[in-house]
């Protein structure tokens, strides 16, 4: 008895979660169908980001630190190096 | 040496363009989420659909700035990795929970309720489609906030301690961080800035449509909503204002004297209203007089700056050549002891690599009895301890001047939409079109002053911006400075495009 009322507790809870998932899929799906300017931004948006991660950052913004060293220990000994040499800015 | 210089004003210039046209998109944003916001409360206690089309206009045309906007911030992470390595890491356990607090909230806040604004009308409830709009309003400017505490530490650093075995600052207190007064009043005065900036952009685009004699209803409701959230956000700017001046007077004074041209310190000091500078060379021969003219207002800055009227303010030359009577430490002194500061971490390090803990230990006690002034033993000359007197002055009284005028202009334009005659006054109608571009002049001087001021300093007395670079090519950082450039601009055309085309489309067109 208990077992079954587990079983369709279970199944109550998948149906639910199924649904509230397919709730969201049409929310967004209707959303993005339904834009008329939208569409246009979201081109501009996927086009930035392309350009931003694809390009800037990965061709001219390397992580000085993180590409030329390989330790937390190594980054600061030469952030240190920097800070006690004595340069005159 | 020529190079290096090279490489810190290309790297200073780039992170000034990146951040100064970031801002021609983010305080629109900040202010435009309250004033949609606002409309569609009318809209939900109304129950009047004509509200709902107005809030879904002007959720159009912020859409089109956040589109626009969004990531464009993200480039100035990449120069801090790239150009600012150096600072990133020295600042890093500083900054590092700020910022993540800033992207958690600014990606599971603003997103997911961005898109039950848009997507929701008539899909979710009237109070939870109000409830999201309110939250995007919140997430975007709770997101400046952590922005913000961030610069704040940087203008005065407290609640975190420099540790020299990692070359790192690390938190000693969060909350001490979170409300540091500089951090606090530049958060509120920079949101509230972004308010009236809205409110301009609303009141401009309405006044626009009534000179067209277009969507008359529309424009002349939308006008009483900005200017009397102009209004109320404006007065409140003004003591904000009164807040920030006070904080700058206490922690950075070299930036309030810059501010104000006043070279000569003096008790009971007036601020200047208006002013011509003469040349930096005349002025050193006469630093009490610095002016070719000026109209002061008496004994104004010693109140705004200690809320005394006859208290003294110091000058650039009392702050640079330091003054017994007032007792100001000269910077040639700091630079002694910022000297002292970086010998003994050097013999840190060196006591530490060779063993020898007890003189180690002495070496470190040197260095904390020194710290707080490191960065003046990097300076060559005393003098580098001045910003840009003539930038940060004229930007701070443009700036002044322009909220002002933003201030009158609401009252004006508030009185005349209530009395129901706005349209009818023409002359006034164009003024507040040519005003909408000032808001952004006056947006952008406000950063100018804030960071232009603060110079020499990339963390305040600790680390000036010769220290915080990498040591990278300036080439490539001259690369990098003209292709934002270009980006930057194709996408401020392609938001002016197509704002322009929605805005001629009109309420009618939806989004």
């Amino acid at each position: 008895m208990t077992k079954k009322v587990l079983y369709l507790c279970h199944m109550f809870k998948i149906r639910l979660t199924m649904h509230l998932l397919s709730k969201i899929y049409h929310f967004y799906y209707d959303g993005f169908k339904n834009m008329k300017l939208g569409k246009s931004l979201w081109l501009i948006i996927l086009i930035k980001l392309v350009v931003m991660f694809g390009i800037v950052k990965w061709m001219f913004f390397p992580n000085h630190l993180k590409t030329n060293f390989d330790t937390d220990l190594q980054r600061g000994n030469y952030v240190l190096e920097q800070l006690t040499q004595t340069k005159e800015n | 040496m020529e190079n290096e210089l090279a490489l810190v004003d290309w790297s200073r210039a780039q992170f000034a363009l990146t951040a100064l046209y970031h801002w021609l998109f983010v305080p629109l944003t900040l202010g435009l989420t309250f004033i949609v916001a606002i409309m569609e409360t009318i809209y939900v206690k109304t129950g009047d659909v004509w509200w709902k089309n107005t809030t879904k206009f002007w959720m159009g045309l912020l859409a089109i700035n956040f589109a626009i906007g969004l990531a464009t911030g993200i480039i100035m992470e990449f120069e801090f990795g790239t150009n600012w390595s150096n600072y990133s890491w020295i600042v890093g356990d500083i900054f590092g929970a700020p910022l993540a607090i800033e992207g958690l909230m600014a990606f599971f806040m603003e997103s997911t309720f961005f898109a039950v604004m848009f997507f929701g009308w008539d899909k979710v409830s009237k109070g939870m489609h109000l409830t999201s709009t309110w939250l995007v309003a919140l997430g975007s400017n709770l997101s400046a906030l952590w922005i913000l505490v961030a610069n704040g530490w940087m203008q005065h650093p407290v609640g975190m301690k420099f540790n020299p075995d990692t070359a790192r600052n690390e938190m000693e207190n969060f909350w001490e961080v979170l409300f540091n007064p500089n951090g606090v009043s530049k958060f509120l005065h920079t949101i509230s800035s972004g308010y009236v900036l809205a409110s301009l952009f609303v009141i401009g685009i309405s006044a626009w449509y009534l000179l067209k004699k277009r969507e008359v209803l529309f424009a002349k409701r939308s006008m009483i909503v900005a200017a009397s959230f102009g209004f109320l956000t404006s007065l409140f700017l003004l003591v904000n204002g009164d807040t920030s001046a006070y904080n700058v007077a206490q922690n950075q004074p070299m930036k309030l004297a810059a501010m104000e041209g006043l070279y000569h310190g003096e008790d009971k000091a007036g601020i200047v209203a208006l002013g011509v500078l003469k040349p930096e060379e005349e002025i050193l021969k006469d630093p009490k007089n610095p002016f070719y003219f000026d109209i002061e207002i008496p004994n104004a800055l010693s109140f705004l700056a200690h809320h005394s009227t006859s208290a003294y303010v110091p000058g650039i030359n009392d702050l640079v050549y330091g003054n017994e009577e007032h007792g100001i430490e000269s910077v040639a002194s700091k630079m002694q002891k910022g000297k002292l500061a970086v010998e003994a971490l050097t013999d840190y390090k060196k006591f530490k690599k060779e063993g020898n803990d007890q003189k180690a230990q002495i070496a470190l006690a040197s260095f904390e009895k020194y710290q707080h002034v490191m960065g003046y033993g990097y300076l060559a000359e005393p003098t580098d301890a001045v910003p840009n007197v003539p930038i940060v002055f004229y930007s701070f009284h443009i700036m002044v001047g322009l909220g002002t005028w933003f201030l009158l202009l609401f009252i004006v334009v508030l009185y005349f939409s209530m009395i129901n005659e706005i349209e009818n006054k023409r002359l006034l109608l164009m003024l507040t079109i040519l005003t909408l571009p000032m808001g952004y002049v006056a947006q952008e001087a406000g950063w100018i002053v804030a960071e232009v001021g603060r110079q020499p300093w990339a963390i305040q007395d600790m680390l000036p911006v010769g220290m915080a670079t990498s040591n990278i090519s300036t080439t490539s950082v001259q690369i990098t400075f003209w292709l934002f450039a270009v980006l930057f601009t194709a996408l401020l055309l392609a938001e002016i495009k197509i704002m322009f085309k929605q805005i001629k489309i009109g309420p009618e067109g939806g989004h």
